[in-house]
């Protein structure tokens, strides 16, 4: 059995992979595959980001698993902790997939990773009042955010500043008749507002029906670009600069009110898709290091760990000097298996990763699957691919037959 | 020496509860901690649960969370047209023959190599063992080309007793593996007396073997069923109508965002199978993670 299944393909497998595309061997074709397996820009990708893989993830999910284990120690209910945590073991790589694709959707409305970084932004930099808002003449400047007015004022002005593309619920509460007001000697006055209404109206000018904007920042600044003054809009859009030097000055409205909200990142698109898809894998995998990596820690002697706290060292130096060297047997066997299971990675990749973004989130055996089958159809190449995952697990294998070795 | 030195350990004064609630106090950030880090482990597959019990219109907007404040919109009607959808019914029966049909096969090859390999003598026995060992980490991938073309010819393309022999195959080495392991390591004498008193082998295995290797035995059959129910390559490889339920989900991945009301419940179902299966054998499943793991 063994023989049909697992010895006579390795061997095919490895005869084929220097043959060309077709048939029961197809042509002769040397060590063309393995350079194309190094040259083309897909399979090229799918090896760095397996590099990348094997880089990050059995460390950190060592780690992580020694983490849990030592935390979990005297904690009453750690059972219940480890459970939660193990849980996605039990759980196929493809329904985790499914799972940590409805966690990353973009829009943070929907997805429940960037809806929490639209808390943590909010509370950061909160998104202005009027986020969508546009000028409503070209009069009205865009600059860095600011909406400036292009013509310059003197004291005694009067500055419109009309803002359209404001939907009718982020106009702010509370806001009345648009107002244009009569010029103040020694004063700038100004007002802003919704500069639409039901039908269109007249752009630029203040209109029946049209709404003041409360509660806008404006700032007046000097010929230099200084904010000299700045001010909040009542309730009809009004403000008033009182007591403005003689000088050219130019009103605006802040940046801050035109701040954008958190769109969300896009965690499974081509530039944050490895790291996505690495979260996922660990999210996985944490369970099964911190199961070992427990057992190991439960196994070991008592009286050394009492000795050495007897002695006097702290928490820290017990675990950085004594737990740790000797767990170290077991870490490696956890860091080890990790390296051989993130070399076959494959599920996880294919359901979490949108189609779209394959060739950006390659791996060597996503890229073997799709050259060989799915209408890549190129078996030599497939194979090539086969044998080269082989040899990166082989350092495994010597080692797990040298171990068994001395046992015997 | 250990308990000669406890018994001249002076008793610990009894803790006051001023001492209590300080120790108490002082392991608080490590549970804070805990409790975060539990919940972000648990969130996601809740996640998935509530989205699946969301009708497709209400998630079009907001997350699953909105069943916290609305909790009226949950509904059981995906559920109800996938249990009415014969191509998941289908994928499931599917799912169930390849995942026991390959697991029997599997502990029942295993334990009788495993015997062979732990308690016979026959020549080369360490050399295959070597080789069984060398066998544990081959990657699949070596073998799907050559069996693709092999399953064609004797047409096992495409039918849930190819894809059920080729887990057998891959599940193997590491059967083999930890049954002989754990057989080894069964005390000698019995199976010396039972030899002794004229036992035939298979009278030995049956009714020595086998019951005193169970927890090794039942830890590999939850390993082989819950790896082969939850396996996505062989099948997609392998299966092209008879598709297990993963395959048939990720048939239906393409239109993430239109389809979410099927594949969010369908994926919460193929999940469930191998939920129970973990936590009603949990610890089975960690002694068989702990023997195979450390090698």
């Amino acid at each position: 059995m063994l023989g049909v299944w697992m010895v006579y393909p390795t061997v095919y497998t490895i005869v084929r992979s220097f043959f060309g595309q077709h048939g029961f061997l197809g042509t002769w074709v040397g060590i063309d595959n393995y350079k194309t397996l190094f040259t083309t820009s897909t399979l090229t990708t799918a090896i760095k980001n397996n590099a990348i893989w094997v880089a990050v993830v059995p460390a950190l999910v060592t780690a992580i698993g020694l983490l849990f284990a030592v935390l979990t120690e005297h904690v009453r209910w750690a059972v219940a902790f480890k459970t939660v945590v193990f849980l996605p073991m039990a759980i196929s790589a493809f329904a985790t997939g499914v799972t940590w694709r409805i966690m990353y959707q973009q829009d943070p409305g929907l997805g429940a990773i960037n809806a929490l970084g639209k808390v943590v932004s909010g509370a950061v930099s909160p998104a202005g009042v009027l986020s969508s808002a546009l000028p409503s003449t070209p009069a009205l400047q865009q600059k860095g955010g600011a909406m400036t007015l292009k013509t310059p004022l003197h004291p005694g002005g009067v500055a419109l500043l009309g803002l359209t593309g404001i939907p009718p619920d982020q106009v702010p509460g509370g806001a009345a008749q648009a107002v244009k007001p009569a010029p103040k000697p020694g004063d700038v006055v100004g007002t802003v507002w919704r500069d639409f209404k039901p039908g269109g109206g007249k752009v630029g000018v203040v209109e029946k029906q049209e709404l003041g904007i409360p509660g806008v920042t404006v700032e007046l600044r000097d010929a230099s670009g200084k904010v000299v003054q700045s001010t909040k809009t009542k309730a009809d859009g009004t403000f008033d600069f009182s007591k403005v030097p003689a000088g050219t000055y130019n009103a605006g409205i802040g940046a801050a009110t035109f701040a954008k909200p958190f769109g969300g990142y896009a965690w499974l698109g081509s530039n944050l898709i490895v790291p996505s898809l690495l979260i996922a894998y660990i999210w996985i995998w944490a369970g099964f290091a911190m199961v070992v990596i427990g057992a190991g820690l439960s196994a070991m002697p008592r009286d050394v760990l009492e000795a050495a706290r007897t002695d006097g060292a702290t928490e820290w130096q017990t675990f950085r000097r004594v737990t740790v060297p000797l767990l170290a047997p077991v870490l490696s066997v956890v860091f080890v298996t990790m390296i051989i299971n993130v070399l076959k990675v494959f599920d996880i990749v294919f359901a979490l990763a949108p189609q779209s973004e394959y060739a950006k989130a390659n791996v060597i055996a996503l890229a073997m699957y799709f050259t060989a089958f799915q209408g890549g159809g190129n078996f030599g190449l497939g194979s090539a691919i086969a044998v080269f995952l082989f040899l990166l697990v082989i350092p495994v294998l010597a080692l797990n037959i040298r171990r068994f070795r001395r046992e015997i | 020496m250990a308990a000669a030195a406890e018994s001249i350990v002076i008793p610990a004064p009894r803790d006051s509860a001023a001492a209590k609630i300080l120790r108490f106090v002082a392991r608080a950030p490590v549970r804070i901690v805990l409790v975060v880090l539990g919940a972000a482990w648990l969130v996601p597959t809740i996640g998935l649960f509530i989205t699946s019990i969301l009708p497709a219109s209400a998630l079009a907007s907001k997350g699953w969370w909105q069943i916290f404040s609305h909790p009226s919109v949950a509904t059981w009607s995906n559920y109800n047209a996938l249990f009415h959808n014969s191509g998941l019914i289908q994928a499931l029966k599917t799912t169930a023959y390849i995942a026991v049909g390959n697991t029997l096969l599997v502990v029942l090859i295993g334990a009788m190599a495993g015997y062979a390999f732990a308690w016979l003598d026959f020549p080369g026995r360490d050399w295959l063992f070597v080789g069984v060992i060398g066998l544990l980490v081959v990657p699949l991938q070596m073998a799907l080309i050559p069996m693709f073309k092999l399953y064609d010819t004797f047409g096992l393309f495409d039918t849930w007793e190819g894809i059920a022999l080729f887990h057998v195959a891959f599940g193997l080495p590491f059967a083999i593996f930890l049954l002989r392991n754990f057989f080894v390591g069964l005390p000698k004498d019995i199976l010396e007396s039972a030899r002794i008193d004229g036992a035939k082998e298979i009278v030995i295995f049956l009714r020595l073997i086998l019951p005193l290797g169970l927890p090794a035995i039942a830890s590999l059959a939850i390993f082989q069923f819950l790896w082969t129910w939850n396996d996505l390559l062989v099948a997609l490889t392998f299966g092209q109508n008879t598709t297990p339920i993963t395959v048939w989900i990720a048939g239906q991945l393409r239109e993430f965002g239109t389809s979410i009301d099927i594949i969010a419940p369908a994926s919460f179902i193929s999940l469930v199978v191998p939920l129970c299966v973990f936590l009603a054998f949990q610890r089975y499943f960690v002694q068989g993670l702990l023997a195979g793991s450390v090698k």
